[in-house]
C-alpha cells in the first residue's frame, strides 16, 4: 500500500538548514494500523504530511498503491488526496461556517457527487461515528471529541484506502480518546489502512504496529498485540 | 459555470460570510457610483460650457470702431472712427460672394415702461440678419424685418423675461410699451439659449434708432456673417480682407492696431473647441482615475479575502480540491459580487444624477448625464479587473502546498 525509500526532508530558515527526515525506509501493507511515535520535533508530523501529500519530500521515493508519487502536479495530487487518502488533524481543521454535515459532504463535492447523494452518504458516516443527531451543528457548538469525529467522518466519506491521523487524540481527555480509538479500530476492521501519530503509549498499543522515530530516522519498528479500546469504553 | 451545485455552494458561502460579501460588494458599488457621478458632473460642466459659448452663430466677423493711434495721410492721431450706413453698403458690394448677411448693432440702455411696470433694459437696434447672428428664437410674433428697417417703424421684439417683467401672464403682442419716452408696439417675443441676460433685451430697427437720434446714420458695430462653406481658412482670409478694406476706407494706417477692432468668431470657436476638447480629456481622466481607484480597491479586498480564506483553502485542498476548482470558486464569487454590486452602483449613480441633476445649475453643471455605453463599459471594466484582481491571489493560493495553507492562522 505504502512504500517509501531513502526519504529526506529539510527546512531552510535563513542561513540554517534543519534536517528533519534523514533517510526513512518504511513499508505499510493494506489493512495495517500503524502508530508513529517519537519525541516532540522528531519529524512525525513531517513524515505524515508527506505521506498524506500535503507536503513534498526533498528526495527519496514514495509509492502509494503502486503509483509512484514523484513531483506530481497539483491537480493529480488533489485527486489522490481526494480518492486514496483521508487526513485527520490534531486541530480538526473543520470549516467553521459549515455545519457538521456540510463539512462531511465537502470531499464528495470535489468528486462531483450530486447534492442529494452527498447528503445521504455524509449523514451515514456521521452516524457511524455516533454523531447523527449533531449533523446540523456548527463546529463551535461541538466538543473536541465530537469535532474530531466529524473530521474522521469527513476523512472517511470519500472511502479512502489510507487514513492518516496526526495526534487525533492530542486535544482530547483519555476517556474521549479511547472512544475515538474505538471508532478508529472499527474503521481499521473494515480494511482501511491506518497511520496514527501519537505521543501516548496507551494509544500506540491500540494499534497493530509501532514505529519509533528519533533524529529523523526509524530506530524501532515492532508488531504489537492490539489492545481493543472497546474494553475501556462503557 | 452553469453547474447548479457550484452556484449553490457559492450562494451558501456568500450568505455565511456576510461581512466579507458586503464589504467587497460595497467597494465595487461605491466605485461605480462615484464614477457615474463624476462622469455625469464632467459632462454637465461640458454642457454648461457649450451653452455659454456656443449659443451664437459661429460664422461671423465683428467689426468695432475705435480710436487711431497713429497719424496717417494728413489725419491726426487719436481720431475717433465712426461707422455709418454707407459702410454696410460698401461691405455688401465689395464682398458679395462671401457674405451671407450683414447687420449693424446700436446698443442703448433705456427705462422701459408698461402700465405700472417699468425696468431698465438694453435696447439693440439691428437689421433682420441679427436674428441669425445671435441665434435668437422667436416664440411668438416675429423678428424685426426689412420693411421695418425701410419704414423706420416703432416696432419692438422683446425678450421672454422682458415680457415676463412687463406683462406677466398677459399677451404682449400688439401692445404698446414706452421705451425711453417713445412708444413702441411689440411685434414679437423671443427666447435665447445664452442665459437670462440674453432674454432681457429688446430689438428695434436700426433705422428707427438713427431717426430718434437726430436722423444721423451712425452705427456702433457691424456683424458680418460669411458663408459657412468658406471654412476656417476662408474665414481668416475674409477677416483680413475686411479689415484692410475698412482701414483703407477710413484712412487708418495699416499698422495701427487701434482704429478698428475685428473679432472673428470662427477663430474664437477654434479656441473654444480646443478648450472643450481639454474639458473632455479632464472628464475622461476623472473617469479613468475613479475606475483605477475602484480597481485598486477591489484588488486590495480580493487579496484580503483570499488571505483571510487561506486556511479554508488549505482544508479544501487537503480533502481534494484541485487548483482549478479553488481558482474557479474564488473567481465565481468575485465576478458574481462585482456584477451585482456594479449594477447596483450603476443604478444608484444614474438615479442620483437624475434626482439632483437639475439642482446643480448654479455650480455650472447642466444636465449631467452618462451615456449607457460609458456606464456599462465602465462596469464591465470593473468586473473584468475584479476578476483579474481575484485571479492573481487565487492562483497563488491554489499553488501553495496545502500544509502551508493549513498552518495559516
Ligand atoms: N515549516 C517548517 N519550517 C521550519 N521548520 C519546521 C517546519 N515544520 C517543522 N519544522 C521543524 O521540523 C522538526 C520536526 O517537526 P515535526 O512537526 O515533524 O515534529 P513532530 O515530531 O510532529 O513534533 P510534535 O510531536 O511536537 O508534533 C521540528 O524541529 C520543527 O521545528
Ligand atoms: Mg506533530
Amino acid at each position: 500500500m505504502i512504500k517509501i525509500k531513502e526519504l529526506h526532508k529539510s527546512y531552510t530558515m535563513g542561513q540554517n538548514t534543519l534536517y528533519v527526515l534523514k533517510g526513512i525506509d518504511f513499508d505499510v501493507r493494506e489493512g495495517e494500523m500503524v502508530a508513529i511515535m517519537g519525541s516532540s520535533g522528531s519529524g512525525k508530523s513531517t513524515l505524515l504530511n508527506i505521506l498524506g501529500m500535503l507536503d513534498t519530500a526533498d528526495s527519496g521515493t514514495y509509492i502509494l498503491d503502486s503509483n509512484p508519487i514523484k513531483e506530481l502536479d497539483e491537480t493529480k495530487a488533489a485527486i489522490y488526496r481526494n480518492k486514496f487518502l483521508g487526513f485527520v488533524f490534531q486541530s480538526f481543521n473543520l470549516i467553521s461556517y459549515k455545519t457538521a454535515l456540510e463539512n462531511v459532504m465537502l470531499p464528495l463535492y470535489y468528486q462531483k457527487v450530486n447534492r442529494k447523494e452527498r447528503q445521504a452518504r455524509a449523514q451515514n458516516f456521521l452516524e457511524q461515528v455516533g454523531l447523527g443527531p449533531w449533523a446540523s451543528h456548527h463546529p463551535n457548538e461541538l466538543s473536541g471529541g465530537q469535532k474530531q469525529r466529524v473530521a474522521i467522518a469527513r476523512a472517511l466519506v470519500s472511502e479512502p484506502k489510507v487514513l492518516l491521523a496526526d495526534e487525533p487524540t492530542g486535544a482530547l481527555d483519555s476517556k474521549t480518546s479511547y472512544e475515538l480509538m474505538d471508532v478508529l479500530q472499527k474503521i481499521n476492521d473494515t480494511g482501511i489502512t491506518l497511520l496514527i501519530v501519537t505521543h501516548e503509549e496507551d494509544i500506540a498499543k491500540m494499534c497493530k504496529r509501532i514505529v519509533h522515530l528519533r533524529d529523523g530516522v526509524i530506530v524501532e519498528d515492532k508488531k504489537v498485540k492490539q489492545v481493543r479500546a472497546s474494553s475501556y469504553v462503557e | 459555470m452553469w453547474n447548479r451545485d457550484r452556484w449553490q455552494e457559492m450562494f451558501y458561502t456568500l450568505r455565511k460570510n456576510k461581512l466579507r460579501t458586503t464589504l467587497s460588494g460595497f467597494t465595487v458599488a461605491m466605485g461605480i457610483f462615484i464614477f457615474v457621478l463624476l462622469f455625469g458632473f464632467g459632462n454637465g460642466l461640458k454642457n454648461s460650457f457649450q451653452e455659454f459659448f456656443m449659443d451664437d452663430s459661429t460664422n461671423t466677423v465683428w467689426l468695432y470702431p475705435g480710436q487711431t493711434e497713429k497719424p496717417y495721410r494728413g489725419f491726426k492721431a487719436k481720431r475717433r472712427i465712426i461707422f455709418k450706413n454707407d459702410d454696410l453698403v460698401d461691405i455688401q458690394q465689395n464682398f458679395p460672394f462671401f457674405i451671407e448677411y450683414l447687420t449693424p448693432r446700436i446698443s442703448r440702455g433705456a427705462l422701459v415702461k408698461r402700465g405700472k411696470e417699468s425696468n431698465n433694459y438694453t435696447i439693440r437696434a439691428v437689421a433682420p440678419g441679427h436674428q441669425y447672428a445671435e441665434k435668437t428664437i422667436i416664440t411668438n410674433g416675429r423678428y424685426i424685418n426689412e420693411a421695418d428697417v425701410q419704414n423706420k417703424t416703432k416696432f419692438a421684439t422683446i425678450g421672454r423675461l422682458v415680457e415676463n417683467d412687463l406683462f406677466g401672464d398677459k399677451p404682449s403682442i400688439g401692445q404698446q410699451i414706452d421705451v425711453g419716452g417713445i412708444s413702441f408696439k411689440v411685434v414679437g417675443v423671443f427666447k435665447d439659449d445664452g442665459g437670462d441676460n440674453e432674454e432681457r433685451l429688446i430689438y428695434i430697427p436700426y433705422t428707427t434708432r438713427q431717426r430718434l437720434e437726430k436722423s444721423n446714420d451712425r452705427i456702433d458695430q457691424i456683424i458680418v456673417a460669411f458663408r459657412p462653406e468658406l471654412g476656417y481658412a476662408g474665414a481668416l482670409a475674409l477677416e483680413k480682407k475686411l479689415n484692410a478694406f475698412m482701414r483703407k476706407k477710413h484712412n487708418i494706417a495699416p499698422n495701427d492696431r487701434s482704429g478698428i477692432y475685428v473679432r472673428n468668431v470662427a477663430a474664437d470657436l477654434k479656441e473654444t473647441q480646443q478648450f472643450a476638447g481639454v474639458l473632455q480629456w479632464v472628464v475622461f481622466f476623472i473617469g479613468i482615475g475613479t475606475l483605477l481607484a475602484g480597481i485598486i480597491g477591489i484588488s486590495n479586498i480580493m487579496v484580503f479575502v483570499v488571505k483571510e480564506r487561506t486556511k479554508e483553502l488549505g482544508i479544501r485542498k487537503a480533502i481534494g480540491a484541485t487548483p482549478k476548482s479553488v481558482i474557479g470558486m474564488i473567481l465565481h464569487e468575485s465576478v458574481f459580487i462585482t456584477t451585482i454590486a456594479g449594477y447596483v452602483g450603476l443604478l444608484a449613480g444614474v438615479g442620483t444624477l437624475s434626482l439632483i441633476g437639475d439642482s446643480l445649475e448654479e455650480f455650472f453643471i447642466i444636465n449631467p448625464y452618462i451615456s449607457t455605453n460609458t456606464a456599462v463599459i465602465a462596469t464591465l471594466i470593473l468586473i473584468l479587473f475584479g476578476a483579474i484582481a481575484g485571479y492573481i491571489p487565487a492562483r497563488r493560493a491554489a499553488k501553495i502546498k496545502p500544509i502551508i495553507a493549513l498552518r495559516d492562522e
